[in-house]
């Protein structure tokens, strides 16, 4: 098998893999459906101010819930801002574990806030790796001409 | 002034979320509509040229420094709901309450579905309220909305509008503010 099959066939794979482990829901897809030769770069732009945008909000969350007293709607907030952009590129789990943290926000448990940061900040880390690995396939495929 | 009938329809989106907004921008592009992007309501009023004395009909048209008119044409607004100063609903609520902008179709977009805000928005005047993440199927409703607003300017004798609602003005010719048409 040629180089380019190769990689094209890592590529579905892969893309397959987040999709069967819930990494990633339809959501994704239709962001790759509106990529086109006009904005080729599309979904990378979108992920990248995920990226951008996931890391002050995890920041921010962090920082609310070590104040002496938390302010558990600031804390929802900054959940809720997460929820909306990870549902809008299609990151399911991530999604999935904001949504159990607005209950705990809600019911002003602390702990269990605590928690759930640090299980979202695993989340977007997995997620992150997972998406970086798809884009450097895509770049290699069409560095050898695809 | 005058818009041939299949020009691009203008369409104002406004969302404080960064990522939505280029998604939205992307999917009206890719819908052939020409699309002006803005993070607040503050700044699509800007955009609109929106001044809140608008409806207050005692303004004289000559050398008041407030005589603004509508500058751009924007034949459609999707405004987010949520956001931090003033909300989505604030806008519609804006847009509707004053003389220019108030033919101007609002699409509402929430990532919550909470039934009493879409109807507190429908009743408002919205046409459409979108749940997110916004799909092309979504966009794809909005092209009849512009296309009876488009068909009604060419037809300056139609009374009412689609019968539903009062006008103090029965007369529904194109508006002209200033000099410019609004579409």
């Amino acid at each position: 098998m040629d180089v380019m099959s190769q990689l094209q066939r890592q590529w579905l794979e892969h893309s397959a893999f987040l999709r069967k482990e819930g990494y990633l829901d339809d959501q994704f897809e239709q962001l790759q459906k509106l990529q086109d030769e006009s904005s080729p770069d599309f979904v990378i732009e979108v992920v990248s101010i995920f990226f951008d945008d996931s890391e002050k909000l995890l920041s921010n969350m962090a920082r609310a819930l070590e104040q002496k007293v938390v302010d558990f709607k600031q804390v929802d907030a900054h959940v809720h801002q997460f929820k909306g952009s990870s549902a809008s590129i299609g990151a399911m789990r991530v999604k999935n574990v904001c949504i159990e943290f607005r209950n705990y926000c809600e019911a002003q448990n602390l702990e269990e806030c605590l928690r759930c940061t640090r299980k979202l900040q695993f989340e977007y880390s997995v997620l992150k790796n997972q998406l970086e690995y798809l884009f450097r396939l895509e770049q290699q495929i069409r560095a050898a001409g695809g | 002034m005058g818009m041939a009938t299949d020009a691009q329809f203008h369409v104002l989106a406004v969302d404080d979320s960064n990522i939505d907004r280029k998604l939205i921008e992307m999917l009206l592009k890719t819908s052939s509509f020409q699309v002006t992007a803005v993070d607040s309501v503050s700044k699509a009023l800007d955009f609109l040229g929106f001044h809140e004395d608008e409806h207050n009909e005692t303004i004289t048209p000559s050398v008041s420094p407030n005589d603004h008119h509508q500058d751009v044409d924007v034949n459609l607004i999707i405004t987010d709901y949520c956001m931090p100063g003033m909300t989505g609903y604030d806008l519609l609520r804006k847009i509707k309450e004053s003389e220019s902008l108030k033919d101007i179709p609002v699409v509402i977009m929430s990532s919550d579905n909470i039934p009493s805000r879409i109807n507190r928005c429908l009743e408002e005047g919205a046409e459409e309220f979108f749940l997110k993440p916004v799909q092309l199927s979504d966009v794809n409703k909005l092209k009849p909305h512009l296309l009876k607003c488009r068909a009604k300017e060419s037809q300056p004798n139609i009374n009412n509008r689609n019968g539903l609602e009062e006008r103090h003005s029965p007369d529904r010719t194109i508006t002209s503010y200033g000099g410019l048409e609004v579409v």
